[in-house]
């Protein structure tokens, strides 16, 4: 039984994770069509970044209950300065051409971002514990688990929440959803789709770089960590549908929990498990779970 | 019925078979490693003129390695040329089992579903201490078709390699001129049409991926055997996606293009790896950027795809 | 008489929408039918019923004695219906003479005995081997300029001789056109449909086509079947069909003239 809860906490624990970075990784399939490789390097670039904001903080004698709002805003930089700088320098010269061809570009752009933070950063690992441990712990029944997790999994459901009355409740999140439905209409509309690529663009460089920075203090931060991000992140989302918001959610839920089931059972099976189980929803759902509906072609 | 290509494949291997001998260690493992790389990107050849990306090739590239190594194991089989073949024999099975799912998927679905596959595989394997978990094992030839190797161990995988990827290039090309060959860049340009003309363009593309994937574990039996050892990096992602960028920068033009194009490309990083290991993967990746954006020339095959409806 | 093509009963809804209602017909061997009717009356899902791109919902197609409803398409085109379509289906990176080839790649691997045997060395029907034949097929439809043109360069009106040569290679006993004079300039209509009626009928195959332009349909065609609303509302030689009220009414547009303040006053 408490083998079960721990499952559980270890579940939601981890898809909170998944779904913060998966979310953006979607977003900006559903607008613009382009599946980010590079959504990984922006992950690491979000997690050196609040590594060393908060590391050079401490060590400034701040207050270590700063460190949380250092890291959203470390986040937030990364974001707000790679975002634009990707979408308007590089991608935009490049709309228009093959599915595949934008995929070999981002692929490009994780490798490059990859050395960069090598050469930035260093090849030593970082360390910030001090976020990660300073909340204390909670109890549930016998088990104990460090209050951050906590935050992880609140800010996931913030973020979700925002996302979805964004999407729904303002102008231009109605916007983005007729853009990610259907682009040619919504140009023709009026809608400025080159705008909405942008914001789109910018809105999942943030979110991947959050689920950095939320990580930074829960591990070494090492040159690489992107790299095994990137395909956890595109299970979920392959799992829930590409361009789907609910989809990512129950994407994340659904991988946290067979990753966390496998931990605890058969840690032998825990990579190959993420996998195996979107092989399986592939198989019964070629589309992903939350996947639209087919065109009628001739 | 000799043509450009066949003969210039010939001549090229008759050069190598000459001047091996007399090559130095580095140059001869890093011949033989290239050629083995190179049979992997022939089968990304192969399937890009069918219209197919896949970032998944290092499955077979690794199922072919550790076939090999595992042979010899299990077997006391310790025979170079048995090894090669029990690699090709195994990726294709396997090939013609995820190709039934495989074969449904087009476009980035097909790349990342094969990219899954790979993963897959390096989850199971980095946790498999039969094969040595994420440390892997060593592999190593002692005979080739019953001949003892002793010594010249190096010249006999380089020259096993060399005659492999050129019989390979070359039943490549044959195969690309022939009837069903043909069908592959009509697939890429338009399936409607291929399947109103009679012809089943699931079987074709079937077929073309179980092709690449025979030609990706030739590839990696031949790197097991000349680098020795083999470990579950050879099936992460970023390994696929480095013979997906060879293939791009070698283009899909000529079965030869992959085979130059890698020998190019191993020497190019182990001279970048010497100077600036930091910045070889920044190199690699700025290139690219210039020749998806100056030379789609360079990628005419992938770009040349349409998929209207009526 | 037994008809080459029989549908009978053949019904199709998309949700709500009914895109075919019952339509039954059957069609002689040799005979050219013009297949008229606004845009979602029912013909191109006909059409697409017959080359197996849709399934029906109810209702069968026979030809030559044999069941084909819901066949695959590239069953069918072994069978020996071949269509065109209305924007033509080519390999644009591929020259034309190669379009041509790959057709001809295709029947001769389908001409096999068994999966194992060796293709013909020549294509059947032309007995020629597949290059002479493709050049046979470029000089009968005046494409031999163009030999060496990737398709993805071509005018349209070249674009859709070429979508129909295509469907030559195969040899069809039954040819489904669809439009094939749409997106093509007035002046040339008439010349292409010239060539295509002589290429084909030569052949002695039996043609269905789709068309709106209504000379078209008066000049080649010795049959018309017009659709409406998902059913078949006149069927005959043109001149009766194309004077027939109810067709000037919802097919073509014009009330006829004495009928028409009546009609207006129902």
């Amino acid at each position: 039984m408490t083998q079960l809860l721990a499952v559980a906490i270890d579940g939601v624990i981890y898809a909170s994770w998944l779904f913060i970075i998966a979310l953006g990784l979607t977003l900006i399939y559903g607008v613009m069509k382009i599946l980010n490789l590079a959504h990984g390097s922006l992950y690491a670039l979000g997690a050196y970044a609040a590594a060393s904001l908060v590391g050079y903080w401490l060590s400034a004698g701040g207050s270590p209950y700063a460190s949380y709002g250092l890291l959203a805003a470390a986040a937030l930089v990364v974001g707000l300065v790679t975002g634009p700088l990707i979408e308007r320098g590089l991608l935009k010269h490049l709309y228009g051409r093959d599915e595949i061809v934008l995929i070999l570009v981002t692929y490009a752009l994780f490798l490059i971002l990859e050395d960069m933070i090598k050469l930035l950063w260093g090849v030593e690992s970082y360390v910030v514990s001090e976020p990660y441990g300073l909340l204390g712990n909670m109890s549930f029944g016998p088990l104990d688990y460090p209050v951050y997790n906590a935050v992880l999994v609140v800010a996931a459901v913030v973020i979700g929440a925002a996302m979805t009355w964004g999407l729904q409740r303002t102008r231009s999140g109605r916007m983005l959803v007729a853009v990610i439905h259907d682009r040619e209409i919504s140009a023709a509309m009026g809608i400025n789709v080159q705008r909405m690529y942008l914001v789109t663009f910018t809105i999942g460089a943030v979110l991947a770089a959050v689920g950095g920075a939320l990580t930074a203090p829960t591990v070494s931060v090492v040159p690489g960590m992107g790299v095994e991000v990137i395909v956890l992140a595109f299970a979920v989302v392959v799992i829930g549908g590409l361009g789907s918001l609910p989809g990512a959610a129950v994407g994340a839920l659904l991988v946290g929990m067979v990753r966390s089931a496998a931990v605890h059972y058969l840690p032998e099976a825990e990579l190959f498990s993420i996998y195996a189980v979107m092989a399986l929803v592939l198989l019964v759902r070629p589309k992903g779970l939350f996947s639209a509906a087919e065109v009628r072609r001739i | 019925m000799r043509d450009v290509t066949i003969r210039s494949l010939a001549v090229a291997l008759a050069l190598v078979l000459a001047a091996g001998p007399w090559l130095p260690q580095w140059a001869l493992s890093l011949l033989t490693i290239s050629l083995g790389k190179g049979l992997v990107v022939l089968g990304l050849l192969l399937l890009m003129r069918t219209g197919l990306v896949s970032f998944g090739q290092g499955l077979y590239y690794c199922l072919g390695a550790y076939a090999a190594g595992v042979l010899a194991q299990w077997t006391g089989l310790y025979d170079a040329v048995a090894m090669l073949v029990f690699s090709a024999i195994v990726s294709v099975l396997v090939a013609s089992v995820l190709g039934l799912l495989l074969a449904s998927y087009r476009g980035i679905f097909f790349a990342m579903l094969s990219l899954a596959f790979s993963m897959i595989l390096y989850g199971l394997l980095i946790k498999m201490p039969a094969f040595g978990s994420s440390d892997g094992f060593n592999v190593v030839a002692r005979t080739m078709l019953g001949i003892e190797l002793a010594g010249k161990g190096g010249y006999a995988v380089l020259a096993l390699a060399a005659v492999s990827a050129c019989a390979a290039a070359m039943a490549l090309h044959r195969y690309l001129g022939s009837h069903l060959g043909s069908l592959a860049p009509a697939i890429r340009d338009n399936e409607l049409r291929v399947e109103y003309m009679g012809a089943s363009v699931r079987g074709a593309v079937h077929l073309n991926y179980a092709i690449a994937a025979l030609l990706a574990g030739m590839g990696g039996g031949v790197t097991a055997l000349s680098v020795g050892h083999i470990d579950p990096e050879m099936a992460y992602w970023t390994t696929s996606g480095e013979f997906v960028f060879v293939a791009i920068l070698s283009g899909t033009g000529s079965v030869a293009a992959p085979l130059a194009g890698s020998i190019l490309f191993e020497w190019l990083r182990s001279y970048a790896y010497q100077y600036s290991p930091n910045t070889w993967q920044m190199v690699l990746g700025a290139a690219m950027l210039l020749i998806i954006m100056f030379l789609p020339a360079g990628l005419w095959s992938v770009l040349a795809r349409r998929n209207k409806g009526a | 008489m037994t008809a080459i093509l029989e549908a009978k009963g053949l019904s199709k809804n998309f949700g709500a929408v009914t895109a075919a209602a019952g339509i039954s017909a059957g069609i002689e061997r040799d005979t050219v039918t013009g297949l008229i009717g606004t845009n979602g009356a029912g013909k191109t899902t006909f059409v697409n019923m017959i080359t197996g791109h849709l399934k029906p919902d109810a209702g069968t197609i026979v030809f030559e004695g044999r069941e084909i409803t819901a066949m695959l398409p590239r069953r069918i085109t072994r069978l020996g219906i071949c269509r065109s379509f209305q924007i033509p289906q080519l390999y644009d990176s591929l020259t034309v003479f190669q379009n041509l080839m790959v057709g001809m790649s295709i029947v001769l691997r389908n001409a096999r005995g068994g999966m194992f045997s060796r293709v013909p060395s020549t294509v059947p029907g032309f007995g020629l081997p597949a290059p002479d034949a493709a050049a046979a097929l470029l000089a009968q439809f005046d494409l031999v300029r163009f030999r060496d043109r990737p398709a993805g360069e071509l005018p349209e009106g070249i674009r859709k001789l070429l979508d129909i040569a295509m469907t030559m290679a195969a040899k069809p006993k039954v040819l489904l056109l669809d439009e094939p004079t749409s997106g093509v300039s007035a002046e040339e209509k008439f010349a292409i449909m010239d060539m295509v009626m002589e290429a084909v009928r030569a052949q002695g195959v039996t043609v269905l086509f789709v068309e709106h332009d209504m000379d078209i349909v008066a000049r080649y065609a010795g049959r018309v079947l017009a659709f409406f609303d998902g059913r078949i509302i006149s069927d005959g030689p043109p001149d009766v069909v194309l004077a027939d009220a109810e067709v000037r009414k919802y097919v073509i547009g014009e009330a006829a003239p004495d009928r028409g303040k009546a009609a207006a006053h129902a």
